[in-house]
């Protein structure tokens, strides 16, 4: 369980706190999404949450981030690496830099903290298959294609099992094969009992996986509830956020005046 | 005007990868393009072909008629501008403004001719009120806005946009969009990257799908997200936007917006 208990931050040299008063609680084998116009907060929280803000990044933090009930306050960054795995929207900001194959980054991670050999060959091969990427295992990570260096750094991140997993944006750049297996991995990976918080513009990717969704808007938590509720919300496009394709489907439905006729059929046709 | 001719164009990275295998294109002055496929199927490439950063292992790029192998990048920038997937791979400046300014500045463009070029570059992307700011101060989104309005800034005739809506919200890729259509409305040509299948639906006259480094698909976003296509499109690992899908799914036709499934209902009852 991840909590976030009403926490403000603030980066060195702000005017104003970029986070303010967000308390959030992350259950064990929960895949929570985040969603919010650019500059609403999502990255920040995110960095917050896996506790690179403030160790690495400055800045000053009120409240507190608990994992599994205990404190984060007193704990340095490599003795939270094990328990926070964190993914980064630009695949650049993640790689080691330092492995010549695609084999030993997804493997990095793993093997620096520790991880008995057999047991890193063991999650590196589990975590290219999930990702369908075992035919880039010999390939240079500098010289693949960003969508391809985006799926090597999360299966970097999926190779350390982590408990608690916080991803910003992972699909960005990838092409939506590659958004749908990034999906399925974390899916599974909450199915062990990892807690998951994943930040994200593509809401049809947060339909499909997350059970709850949070929207930030200049900083404070404005929406929080069930998927399904969150991202029907007619206030979602306001607060900047494109709503999945099937709701803006409806509501252009709805704007158009259709007959009743038309309407069930595209009612009957969007319905699982 | 530019015509842009890819004639048998391949690729080969020195790493050995073969990026593009025989890849013939012509694109005529003022199209709209999108270019789609799955992760590493040439796109990046291909793109970088168009300006020179890259130069074809074998094959001919024509820009006018004229074998772009004759001209330096440099001369080549003043016909197409690309702005990277990655921003942070572009920007150098220390200003907003600064930043805008170079491309333009590089072409020959001063005084009260470059200053209302920069301007209205940065107002198209709603950066207006951050010239003097230090691009790193801008949010990872603004920042690509920013770069996107420094490529705009240029005014060449070609506009080469590796995925612009990655990281947008609602209100960002409302501002593409807008890039892209004054940039057309003015007679450019508009190629852009994209993995984002609604906004290619809604934005392009024309969609060309790549796999392997080859193209398999090539027409109207009706035609390349018709049914027919959609084996096509699997093997690349894309998938239709959602109207194309319901569209075919309801006997409409080929329905690859909301604007023409919803069209198409309200005539079909």
């Amino acid at each position: 369980m991840l909590t976030l208990e009403s926490f403000t931050y603030r980066y060195a040299g702000a005017r104003r706190p970029s986070l303010q008063e967000v308390s959030l609680e992350l259950r064990d084998g929960e895949v929570l999404g985040l969603a919010g116009a650019s500059e609403a907060g999502k990255t920040t929280l995110c960095l917050v949450a896996s506790g690179l803000a403030p160790r690495t990044v400055g800045g000053s933090l009120a409240g507190r981030v608990l994992l599994d009930g205990e404190d984060t306050t007193p704990l340095a960054m490599h003795e939270l690496a094990g328990r926070v795995g964190i993914a980064f929207a630009s695949p650049a900001t993640q790689l080691s830099g330092v492995a010549a194959t695609v084999y030993e980054e997804v493997a990095f991670g793993a093997m620096n903290l520790g991880v008995p050999r057999d047991e890193v060959i063991a999650r590196t091969e589990e975590a290219l298959t999930a990702l369908r990427i075992e035919s880039l295992a010999e390939r240079d990570p500098a010289q693949l294609s960003g969508g391809q260096q985006q799926l090597v750094a999360i299966a970097g991140l999926l190779a350390l099992r982590p408990a608690h997993v916080v991803l910003d944006e992972p699909t960005a750049q990838l092409d939506p094969a590659g958004t749908a297996m990034v999906a399925a991995a974390l899916a599974g990976l909450a199915a062990t009992g990892a807690s998951i918080l994943v930040a994200e513009q593509k809401t049809d990717l947060l339909a499909a996986i997350c059970g709850r969704v949070v929207v930030l808007d200049a900083g404070r938590v404005v929406l929080d509830g069930l998927a399904p509720d969150v991202l029907a919300n007619p206030r979602l496009a306001d607060l900047g956020v494109a709503p999945p394709a099937a709701v803006r489907l409806r509501r252009a439905a709805d704007g158009m005046g259709l007959s009743a006729t038309a309407l069930a059929r595209l009612d009957g046709s969007l319905a699982p | 005007m530019t015509d842009l001719i890819l004639d048998d164009v391949s690729y080969r990275y020195p790493s050995g990868a073969q990026a593009l295998d025989g890849v013939s294109l012509q694109i005529n002055a003022g199209e709209r393009v999108a270019l789609i496929g799955q992760n590493g199927s040439g796109k990046t490439t291909l793109a970088r072909h168009l300006n020179g950063l890259l130069r074809p292992t074998s094959g001919r790029v024509l820009h006018d008629g004229m074998d772009v192998a004759d001209r330096t990048v440099a001369q080549l920038a003043r016909l197409v501008g690309l702005a990277f997937q990655d921003p942070d791979r572009q920007i150098f400046r220390g200003t907003v403004r600064g930043e805008v300014e170079f491309g333009p500045r590089n072409l020959g463009l001063r005084g009260g001719a470059l200053r209302t070029a920069v301007d209205a570059a940065l107002a198209e992307v709603g950066l207006e009120a951050e010239a003097a700011t230090n691009p790193y101060d801008l949010g990872a989104s603004r920042r690509k806005l920013l770069a996107l309005a420094s490529v705009q800034a240029m005014g060449t005739p070609v506009l080469v946009l590796d995925e612009p809506t990655t990281g947008q919200d609602l209100r960002g890729v409302e501002i593409v969009k807008r890039v892209i259509a004054r940039a057309t409305g003015a007679g450019r040509t508009v190629i852009a990257i994209s993995h984002d299948m609604s906004f290619v639906a809604e934005t392009f006259d024309r969609v060309v799908a790549l796999r392997d480094g080859n193209v398999i698909l090539d027409g109207t976003p009706a035609s390349a997200f018709a049914e027919e296509s959609w084996d096509a499109l699997r093997s690349t690992y894309l998938e239709p936007p959602l109207p194309a899908v319901i569209g075919s799914r309801l006997g409409l036709g080929a329905t690859p917006t909301d604007d023409a499934l919803l069209a198409a209902l309200a005539a079909g009852s």
